[in-house]
């Protein structure tokens, strides 16, 4: 049964490794989110802004060229579709409902790409919230077009200029201003990494992905289980909201992939379950890109939402349990698949999302098995990236 | 005995606690920069463990981290350079470090190397009192090291008598909500923090850090407590020197005038 224990841990992994300064924070998100989030109240709030706001359900839809050209039954779960373009605004709708409950008057957010950058500044603006956002140096470079989205909407976009300037460091960035304001601040965390509850509340908020494909596939074709799921993992959060209602139902196979970078051995990847091992990182102890003296290695991929050292340590643990297959997918690989994606269904990915595409030449499967891609992100802010790469 | 209890048994008020990063500003600095906070006259040396994410700490701490990283520190360095130690030094050395370097390293390991090289006493910002309790105290206890845990104005007065319940040498009160270096001066409020812990009447010493960075702190934090850490202040003192020994003695002396 892959479910967190009362101590915040899947397995070996997980925890609430935090300085006591951020200790009553935590605690007093432990103590009220779950039952917050189980009144009628919160869930009818939820459900409404998810349906009215974000858009959803977000369809799943058959790709007929793709399933022949793969010989199986490919289904794209369209979080593309969502209101700011990916699945982030989920766990973002449901934080932002929860800090209200708290009597929280700021939020505070880190950001890789910007993803979940737009989509806490998005619901900031909607509820009427000071917004301040936290993202590494070098992702406001190569990111521009959702620094200006933030600004657009009101927030503050924050410069992390420390180590490696990407997400590690904007999500430190980020803890060091929580603990500056613990009062009147809430942090909205964008993936299912941090300390309890942090990666469980965020995949609970994501797991309507996996609640919606399964009756999704139920009236299309007859069953609530495909054979694959495949989703991409940085942190992990579109993956875990993916897996979220497969966890336990042994016949679906959870393919999760990582971004290789420029290669497993090039030094420059991002590959964590082949690269990681075990270590505590942003309060949890999970598997971890580190040198032998415990430093946290700087990662690398084409796709700044993937840029990260670690995995949440749900992820860890179906990885240690062999519950999940994990590829590493490299950038080229990647980008070609995002190509084909474009000219195959007319859909241009997110780079992260490209990853998971790419995982369709990396597994093997059964002739018309059913296979469901959680299409995490649009590529509109890629273009960049993709007209630097030039491979068209 | 420990020398931290000893220590307290001896002097119960501006007791002294300077941190330093290891391996700062040079990476063979470490042990004369040891040498001159005591003969200045402090009375704890807190040795911090450079790491890449350094999550409590301001930008003072976070770039002696990266230069000393940058230097080639490491705890297998830091075990290496501390090796002859206790020939110099002989007032407490604690090691400050976050958890995932000294996991790395194994945590049995670390203690009884500690405890070979003389150190008395950890302070680990990341390690939860509950994972200590659990993992690690056994261990600590075995290996004679103690164990200071922090406290904030956050902290409930529930768990604050947990924390003293479980903490061996002495409890680190952080002065305000915040990182290191980041406020200076000490306010009304936090004044008001500082009488409401005094007042517990807790078994442990309490020493002030955070903010901490002249005479006129360091004496108003005495005043509630048993006195006070200094780390921004004393990083950004050395960061520049050109003569060590020199300016670390007239600042601490500067400190405790």
């Amino acid at each position: 049964m892959i479910k967190v224990d009362e101590k915040g841990f899947y397995g070996k992994f997980g925890g609430a490794y935090i300085p006591e300064m951020l200790h009553p924070n935590i605690e007093e998100l432990r103590e009220n989110y779950e039952q917050i989030v189980a009144t009628d109240e919160f869930q009818k709030e939820f459900k409404s802004l998810l349906k009215d706001y974000v858009g959803r359900p977000t369809p799943l839809y058959f790709a007929e060229r793709m399933s022949q050209k793969y010989g199986a039954k490919i289904y794209f779960k369209r979080e593309d579709l969502c209101h700011t373009g990916a699945h982030k605004v989920n766990n973002t709708v449901g934080q932002i409902i929860l800090a209200k409950k708290l009597g929280k008057k700021r939020i505070i957010a880190e950001t890789g790409a910007g993803q979940h950058g737009v989509a806490t500044a998005t619901v900031c603006a909607l509820m009427g919230m000071d917004c301040t956002i936290y993202m590494g140096a070098l992702d406001i470079q190569r990111q521009r077009p959702n620094v200006e989205r933030m600004k657009i909407l009101g927030a503050k976009v924050v410069p992390a200029t420390s180590g490696s300037q990407t997400l590690k460091d904007a999500t430190n960035e980020a803890m060091r201003q929580w603990i500056n304001n613990p009062v009147d601040t809430h942090y909205i965390i964008g993936s299912v990494v941090g300390p309890h509850p942090y990666p469980e509340m965020v995949a609970r908020f994501q797991s309507v992905i996996s609640e919606e494909i399964k009756w999704q596939l139920k009236e299309k074709e007859g069953t609530e289980n495909p054979d694959l799921v495949i989703a991409c993992v940085g942190g992990g959060s579109n993956a875990a909201g993916t897996f979220y209602h497969y966890y336990n139902v042994p016949q679906v196979r959870l393919i999760a992939a990582e971004a290789a970078g420029l290669g497993i051995s090039s030094g420059k990847s991002a590959a964590t379950t082949v690269l990681g091992t075990p270590g505590v990182l942003h309060g949890s102890k999970t598997l971890l890109m580190q040198t032998e003296d415990g430093q946290v290695v700087e990662p690398h991929s084409i796709s700044a939402g993937l840029d990260y050292p670690g995995i949440g340590p749900v992820h860890a643990h179906l990885f240690d349990i062999g519950r999940a297959e994990f590829v590493a997918v490299e950038d080229e690989d990647a980008m070609k698949a995002g190509i084909e994606l474009s000219r195959m269904e007319g859909i241009i990915p997110a780079i992260e999302t490209a990853h998971a595409i790419h995982a369709l030449n990396m597994i093997e499967y059964r002739k018309d098995d059913i296979i469901v891609i959680n299409l995490s992100g649009r590529g509109d802010k890629d273009l960049d990236t993709y007209i630097k790469w030039g491979g068209y | 005995m420990n020398r931290i209890h000893t220590l307290f048994q001896n002097k119960k008020e501006r007791v002294l606690s300077i941190y330093f990063t290891a391996g700062f500003p040079e990476l063979e600095d470490t042990l004369p920069v040891m040498q001159a906070i005591q003969n200045a006259g402090a009375d704890i040396i807190e040795i911090g463990v450079p790491y890449s994410d350094p999550i409590a700490d301001g930008p003072t701490i976070q770039d002696s981290n990266m230069i000393a990283l940058e230097n080639g520190m490491s705890l297998k360095k830091l075990f290496e350079q501390l090796n002859t130690m206790r020939e110099s030094i002989s007032i407490p050395v604690v090691i400050m470090g976050y958890l995932n370097p000294i996991i790395q390293y194994g945590m049995e390991a670390f203690c009884k190397k500690c405890q070979e090289l003389g150190i008395d006493g950890l302070i680990l910002p990341d390690l939860p009192v509950q994972q200590y309790l659990e993992e690690y105290q056994e261990l600590f206890e075995k290996y004679g090291l103690a164990n200071t845990f922090l406290i904030s104005p956050q902290t409930s007065e529930k768990r604050i008598l947990e924390i003293d319940q479980n903490s061996d040498g002495f409890i680190y009160m952080v002065s305000s909500h915040s990182i290191t270096g980041a406020k200076s001066g000490i306010s009304e409020e936090q004044i008001v923090y500082f009488k409401r812990v005094k007042d517990m009447n807790l078994k442990n010493p309490r020493l002030i850090g955070f903010g901490i960075s002249d005479s006129e702190t360091f004496t108003k934090a005495s005043t509630y407590s048993n006195g006070a850490i200094i780390g921004s202040a004393f990083i950004k003192v050395i960061k520049d020197s050109k003569n060590l020994a020199e300016d670390i003695k007239n600042y601490i002396q500067s400190v405790i005038q």
